[in-house]
């Protein structure tokens, strides 16, 4: 990268500003991803923090999509479920959003009704009891609740037994955990018949079973059973969310790809007098290549570097309450994407180096 | 070592017809020695030089330095280039040097282009400035330098590499007779030094006086040599 480097530090205003480009472009898509991470984990980490690995849902059509607003599951469902072998747990699982009032305010929340003993609760201090409610400190915050204060859920009155060891939310709402039998008075509540309604979905420990004797099972059952990353999708509010949010993502990956191709064709044509001179004087175009893509990935590491610093600095300047979430799936994986893209952007447009004739261009010059 | 052309023909592809730049010419320069190539405009020099350079391939014919075929109508384009690395210095009309690089770093890229260090070919780098008489402005960007300064630099560049043979394309077109005698002296005193075989294209007869031989080109063809240097 011998004239390369020297090139870059020549036309220094030229490239400064191509770099400006990337740092932005850099930028908006981590930070997008950061936000993006963050709003899903707001959407679904009620789900995705469960120690189940499956969860069996019950939809009212049987093709229906899995979904928790319209699922319901029977007690001879999940004993059904907790029967198949292979199945280590199967918890019936209680998901409804509703209003909870405090002594001084009102907040939307989520509340997870489970049965006896589960251990779905994060909660190491013990069991959520009858006419208790454990609040995720998320819950506590917005509710302003404390161990002890009265918190009307549905109508029901429950006492704060204590606040969970992990935050968690569910479609952008705080979560709280309740007994089944508290929970059927805000959700479903059927007659005491062992084929009504008395949860939302089972959450399904299933080490020991293979995709065979789940699908034997769900259809035995009338059940459709996910993974519970698949399970995500059937939060209503994240499948919109994400949908559109990686959409965004995917644009600005190709359109910094096209920025900084551009940039290198116009930059390209601009310097093949300069390419020409080099071919006559004995350059090769395998070094000419390197040369120009070495530039191309100085120019690309380095803003895309500092974009990506910029996202984590920003993010760490944010108040609590941006849901964005910093990781390396939502920093160097974009990054290394748009350094990839960018030099195949880059690549494309230092592809016409092969086809400048030395020659013809001496002779015009 | 000698450049030989033999038989060289070249046809550009001219619209739907062709055009015959160089017909049929044979050419000897021996080492150290310096052939001027004169002629009006459109004769057929620059690209009698760009076929002994291996810019272009000849439609017929060879070229040879020293014992080797250098150059054929089915050299590949990789095969050229790196007997102009190699083998071949060129100076261009105009001083084509790059702007991002100082004086002695367009010297010294020959030897990154060839692989090694570059500094390695300081000591060499700065002795050619110096013979040129520039060696004050080894720093420079070509920017920051004269005409006649840039015009030294590329001199100085092409003889970087010891190459057995120095084409050099009219090299005084831009400058006044007495600067013009005296970069052709340069280049013949330096052919001599580094022992090239020069070929100087010119149009300019009077500032010649120190090649060994004169050639005449009109028409893509070449007539019989006049020895100047004895005359
Ligand atoms: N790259 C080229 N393609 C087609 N025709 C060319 C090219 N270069 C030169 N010619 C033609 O070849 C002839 C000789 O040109 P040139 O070698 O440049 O002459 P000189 O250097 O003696 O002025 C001219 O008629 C010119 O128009
Ligand atoms: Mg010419």
């Amino acid at each position: 990268m011998y004239v390369a480097l020297r090139d870059l530090a020549h036309a220094r205003g030229r490239f400064v500003l191509m770099s400006v480009v990337i740092v932005l472009i850099t930028f908006l898509v981590t930070f997008l991803a950061s936000l993006t991470a963050g709003l899903t984990r707001e959407s679904t980490s009620a789900v995705t923090d469960l120690p189940s690995d499956r969860i069996a849902f019950s939809m009212p059509g049987a093709d229906d999509a899995p979904e928790f607003t319209a699922s319901r599951v029977t007690a001879d469902q999940w004993e059904g479920w907790a029967r198949v072998p292979g199945v280590e747990s199967a918890d019936p699982l209680g998901v409804a959003t509703t209003r909870a009032e405090s002594a001084g305010t009102t907040a939307s929340v989520t509340a997870l009704g489970v049965a006896d003993g589960s251990d779905l609760v994060p909660w190491s201090t013990g069991d959520v009891a009858p006419g208790t409610v454990v609040l995720t400190p998320g819950a506590a915050g917005a509710l302003d609740a404390q161990n002890g204060d009265t918190v009307a859920l549905g109508g029901g009155e429950l006492v704060v037994a204590g606040i969970a060891d992990a935050d968690e939310s569910f479609s952008h709402t705080p979560v709280v955990w309740t007994t089944l039998d508290d929970w059927q008075t805000i959700g479903a509540r059927g007659a005491d018949a062992s084929d009504a309604p008395v949860a939302t979905v089972v959450a399904l420990t299933t080490t020991g079973a293979d995709g065979a004797i789940l699908a034997d099972a769900d259809a035995e059952l009338g059940t459709t059973t996910v993974t519970r990353s698949d399970a995500r999708s059937a939060v209503s509010s994240f499948a919109g969310e994400n949908t559109s949010l990686t959409t965004m993502q995917a644009f600005l990956l190709v359109i910094s790809a096209l920025v900084v191709g551009a940039f290198f064709t116009v930059w390209t044509i601009s310097r093949s007098g300069d390419v020409a001179v080099l071919k006559a004087l004995g350059a090769s175009t395998g070094y000419l290549l390197r040369d120009a893509l070495g530039q191309a990935a100085v120019l690309l590491v380095g803003g895309v570097a500092v974009g990506t610093a910029l996202t984590v600095a920003g993010a760490s300047l944010l108040p609590a309450a941006v849901p964005v979430v910093v990781t390396a799936a939502t920093t160097l994986v974009p990054a290394v994407g748009l350094v990839l893209l960018g030099l195949v952007g880059a690549g494309v447009s230092v592809a016409r180096i092969t086809r400048i004739d030395p020659h013809a261009a001496l002779a015009a010059r | 070592m000698d450049l030989h052309l033999q038989d060289v023909t070249l046809v550009y592809p001219d619209g739907g017809t062709t055009l015959t730049a160089v017909d049929d010419v044979d050419l000897t320069v021996p080492a150290g020695t310096t052939t001027a190539l004169l002629g009006p405009s459109g004769a057929g020099k620059s690209s009698l030089l760009a076929v002994a350079a291996g810019l272009t391939r000849p439609s017929h014919g060879t070229v040879t330095i020293g014992p080797d075929v250098v150059f054929t109508p089915t050299t590949t384009l990789a095969q050229a280039t790196r007997v102009r690395l190699e083998r071949i210095g060129l100076v261009f009309q105009s001083p084509q040097l790059l702007g991002s690089l100082t004086a002695l770093e367009q010297l010294e890229l020959h030897a990154h282009l060839r692989g090694r260090r570059p500094s390695s070919l300081r000591p060499r780098a700065m002795e050619l400035l110096d013979a040129v008489g520039v060696a004050d402005h080894a720093g420079k960007r070509p920017a920051q330098l004269s005409g006649g300064q840039r015009q030294r630099v590329a001199i100085a560049r092409a003889l970087v590499g010891r190459p057995e043979v120095l084409l050099v394309d009219e090299p005084t077109s831009a400058l006044d007779h007495e600067r013009g005698t005296r970069v052709v002296e340069l280049i013949t005193g330096l052919a001599r030094e580094t022992g090239a075989a020069t070929v100087i294209v010119s149009h300019d007869a009077s500032t010649l006086t120190t090649v060994d031989a004169t050639v005449r080109m009109l028409d893509a063809r070449i007539e019989p040599a006049a020895h100047l240097a004895t005359s």
